[in-house]
């Protein structure tokens, strides 16, 4: 049972909306793979457009999860790809949904390990107002609250939008 | 004391005997098949559906007593023995002390007497410390009752020794029984040489190692004219070479253990330290060239190389684990298996573990003849039962058939006129200790 | 996949084990070469390395491998003699296996130790670091990484083999990951160091070094151990080894300038290879090394994945 909770055209007016309020001459997104790395170059092209430079990279946050006695490795791990010196460089952490804050808290224990940016921020496409961490982000697309059971996605298959699946009816 | 076993099916090798009777017991010795003027039995055993036979030979043992007690010693090894059916027994000089002098072979047979379930008689050694160097004196040996003559368990690698001992025994009509392993080929091997050896990545023991030491001894015992007696065969080579040394008409015999004609080299595969033992399990070739020398006769004995050891030695992994399996109590309803495949008549079948080791070793066992002392075998040849290694009653449970379905089990083992054991368990005034 | 419970060989694993292992190691590749070599994958998990033959380049390479994903790496040397003397390999597995680790890594010089030893460690992950001329998976797991950055797949290719084959676990395990992989093996040795049988694997056997060079896709020295081939009377002498059996440039360029060429470590310079084959631009050996590391992160982490077997 899934429903759409945001179409397309509110997905493309919430990025429209978050790369308004990237400001800077040169910006440093680190997507999270793989949603985030997807936000992230939806981000990108949206800046380019406008004139901004951008410099990328992405995270795959695999081996910093704290859940690998239950889940297991996964079974598709990405290398990051963070080729360039980000060490005093405020750096846009992105990604597509924010809840508990266990990815986030991942991937700057990851990031770190890579360099010692001068600030990291957070930009998420939607924020489901369920932290388990003190993270918060700096720039957020859309809100939606949902109990736990269900589970929020960003679908990029076809005009993106954000399904929410396993609701009771 | 008179015993009547009633309606069994009585097969005796030895005198022909192959049909439905009663078999009657007086003072420890047989009296009589069918009708009898004994008069009322003291003791009836019902053998309806059952065969009768004489009490099993197994003239290929290792006892471990004296020096190795926690293995084995004669009182186990001896219950074990009936518990398989037999009832006379051949156990080999590697004990420590050796059976390289007339003293220990005094001992054991005392002790075995004092057990009194089952007759041991000592393989003597050819060798004094089996060492392959200066003989034994084996006319001593054979007055202390030594029937036999042998190091097994080590080769008579030496050919000027193994000439000597040859000539020796058959000075005196004493048979040389030769553990047939060349050593320098063997090496530090622990099974097989072959496609499992190369797969599981451990050394191998070639056949080759076995037939060429016998090539050698049955050209030796030609020169000398001794009888000469191959061990545990387990090659297709060297059941040919027997098979030529008896078609030229040399004393020539050997003896194949029932997991050499059960079993191949598959069974180590996972490094099973219990399917472990000297000569090695072979080929599925040499599985079915050993089953075609029983079939024509190249082979005439049935012994089952009883090996016990302590778990200690066999919990090592395979390459350090010790060699040898336990084989007393599965003799029969492993070689039962060559009567249902056709392969031997049943009274044959007998043969080769009662008048032929008898009839080998000069022994007074292995028929119901009249007058003859009476040691008997009452099993049930169909009797489906599953191997519990806990339950047997050998001290060594290093078995490869622990958990698989036998068919064929010793109903009664009666020694001299009296019951030893009866539907699994040791009966009598002789269970000793 | 989900965790597997031990590695005893490349035996038990399928292809798509063995690519699984294979793409992991691979994403480890870049923890190792930058500048904070350190995920907390591992972290709180307990490994010993339990070596009774000395091996200083694969302990080490667990060791690291180990270390870098934050896991606890206890190193244990028991000389087999050591053991000898008392305690028996199984006491000994007992006994760390008490102490709770989550992976064993096991060097022996038995085949079939680690078998062995999984019957009576329950909860124990085990992995075979090398049991006698038995198996040597991560080896094999390295040398697939290694043809992959090369080639992509080792589909279709052909690795010559070249040495002391009966001796050999890594000889072994590639024949065994040959067909589940779909890549080709010629072993090239006499027949004093084949062991019986060994074209059942379904691999081609020449005596020739020359005659198997031409078409080899990467030649594969195997280290010669001077003392166990002359002891054995398998060769008379390591001058006539190196003449007959050696890797030097004639017989490279013999095999083409794309054909790699690779060594399980340490080498022995100018027996079984010579230094300027060892040195040239065609040889992988560091990069095996280097994909060592990054195959037994991948190994130890699927180790402590948790979870069932698939």
């Amino acid at each position: 049972m899934s429903t759409v909770l945001y179409d397309h055209l509110a997905v493309e007016a919430a990025i429209a909306s978050m790369t308004d309020a990237i400001q800077g001459d040169c910006i440093h997104l680190i997507g999270i793979h793989r949603g985030g790395a997807l936000v992230a170059d939806a981000l990108q092209a949206h800046l380019e457009a406008r004139g901004t430079k951008v410099c990328r990279g992405n995270l795959d946050i695999s081996f910093y999860r704290d859940d690998l006695d239950s889940a297991g490795p996964n079974p598709e791990v990405k290398s990051s790809q963070l080729p360039y010196d980000f060490n005093g460089q405020t750096i846009w952490l992105v990604d597509d949904v924010l809840y508990t804050g266990r990815t986030i808290r991942a991937a700057l224990g990851e990031l770190f390990d890579y360099g010692r940016p001068a600030a990291v921020k957070l930009a998420v496409l939607i924020d489901r107002d369920a932290h388990e961490l003190p993270i918060a982000a700096d720039l957020v697309g859309l809100h939606h609250s949902a109990d736990k059971t269900s589970s929020i996605k960003l679908i990029t298959d076809g005009p993106w939008h954000i399904e929410q699946r396993g609701v009771k009816a | 004391m008179i015993l009547r076993i009633q309606n069994g099916h009585i097969i005796d090798p030895a005198n022909g005997i192959d049909r439905i009777a009663d078999l009657w017991v007086r003072d420890g010795v047989i009296a009589a098949i069918g009708e009898s003027d004994c008069g009322p039995a003291d003791q009836t055993i019902d053998a309806g559906g059952c065969i009768v036979c004489p009490g099993l030979i197994d003239m290929h043992v290792h006892l471990r007593e004296p020096g190795q007690e926690w293995k084995e010693d004669i009182a186990s090894g001896s219950r074990a023995a009936v518990a398989g059916g037999v009832t006379s027994m051949c156990c080999m000089p590697n004990t420590g002390p050796h059976i390289d002098h007339a003293g220990i072979a005094l001992q054991i047979i005392a002790r075995a007497k004092q057990v009194g379930l089952c007759n041991v008689y000592p393989i003597g050694a050819v060798t004094k410390n089996l060492d392959g160097k200066e003989l034994t004196e084996m006319r001593e040996l054979s007055r202390a009752g030594c029937v036999a003559f042998s190091d097994d368990g080590m080769p008579i690698w030496h050919a000027g020794v193994m000439r000597k001992s040859l000539e020796y025994a058959a000075s005196f009509g004493f048979m040389i029984i030769q553990h047939a392993e060349e050593k320098m080929l063997t090496g530090n091997g622990a099974i097989n040489e072959g496609w499992v050896s190369t797969q599981l990545g451990v050394a191998g023991m070639p056949a080759v190692g076995e037939d060429s030491m016998i090539a050698r001894d049955i050209m030796l015992a030609e020169l000398s004219g001794a009888r000469y007696h191959v061990a545990h065969i387990s090659t297709k080579g060297a059941v040919e070479l027997v098979r030529q040394a008896r078609g030229k008409g040399l004393k020539v015999t050997t003896e194949a253990a029932p997991h050499h004609f059960a079993l191949t080299e598959e069974a180590v595969l996972g490094y099973n330290a219990d399917a472990k033992m000297s000569p090695p399990l072979r080929t599925e070739e040499d599985r079915l060239a050993v089953i075609e020398g029983l079939r024509d006769g190249t082979i005439d004995v049935i012994a089952t190389d009883h090996a016990p050891h302590h778990e200690d030695d066999k919990r090592c992994g395979l390459s350090c684990a010790a060699f040898g399996i336990v084989g007393l109590e599965t003799m029969l309803p492993l070689s039962l298996q060559l009567v249902r495949d056709q392969v031997l008549e049943m009274p044959r079948l007998l043969a080769t573990m009662t008048c032929n080791p008898a009839r080998l070793l000069g022994l007074k066992a292995g028929t119901l003849s009249i007058g003859a002392e009476a040691d008997i075998c009452i099993f049930d040849p169909e009797k489906k039962w599953t191997l519990d290694r806990k339950k047997l009653f050998s001290k060594g449970k290093n078995t490869p058939w622990h958990g698989m379905e036998m068919t064929g089990q010793v109903t009664h083992t009666i020694k001299a006129g009296q019951p030893v054991f009866s539907h699994g368990a040791i009966v009598g005034e002789a269970a000793y200790e | 996949m989900k965790g597997m419970k031990h590695l005893f060989g490349i035996a038990g694993l399928e292809r798509h084990q063995i690519e699984y292992l294979v793409n992991l190691g691979d994403s480890f590749i870049d923890i190792n070469r930058r500048p904070i070599k350190k995920a907390p994958t591992l972290r709180g998990k307990t490994i010993i390395n339990l070596f009774f033959e000395n091996s200083t380049r694969t302990r080490t390479s667990f060791e690291i491998a180990g270390k870098r994903l934050s896991a606890d790496v206890i190193n244990i040397s028991a000389s087999t003699s050591a053991t000898k003397k008392g305690e028996t390999l199984l006491d000994t597995a007992l006994t760390l296996a008490a102490m709770q680790p989550h992976v064993v890594v096991i060097r022996h010089s038995l085949a079939g130790t680690c078998e062995f030893l999984a019957e009576h460690l329950e909860h124990t992950a085990i992995v075979n670091a090398g049991d006698g001329a038995h198996e040597h998976p991560t080896q094999i797991l390295t040398d697939l990484l290694t043809m992959k950055q090369a080639w992509g797949s080792p589909e279709g290719k052909v690795i010559t083999i070249v040495g002391d084959i009966s001796h050999s676990r890594v000889a072994r395990s590639h024949l065994l990951a040959a067909p589940k992989m779909g890549y080709r093996i010629r072993l090239v040795a006499p027949k004093t160091l084949l062991p019986s049988q060994v074209e059942r694997y379904g691999c081609e056997v020449f005596h020739d070094f020359d005659a198997a060079l031409p078409g080899s896709d990467a030649v594969y020295m195997l280290r010669v151990q001077t003392e166990r081939l002359t002891d054995s009377c398998s060769f008379p002498s390591i001058r006539e080894y190196h003449e007959a059996y050696g890797l030097n440039m004639k017989r490279l360029r013999a095999a083409g300038s794309d054909c790699l060429v690779m060594h399980p470590g340490p080498m022995n310079r100018g027996v079984e290879i010579a230094t300027d084959v060892a040195d040239s631009l065609q040889s992988r050996v560091l990069d095996q090394v280097e994909m060592g590391v990054a195959i037994r992160m991948a190994v130890l982490t699927a180790m402590c994945g948790g979870g069932e077997t698939e």
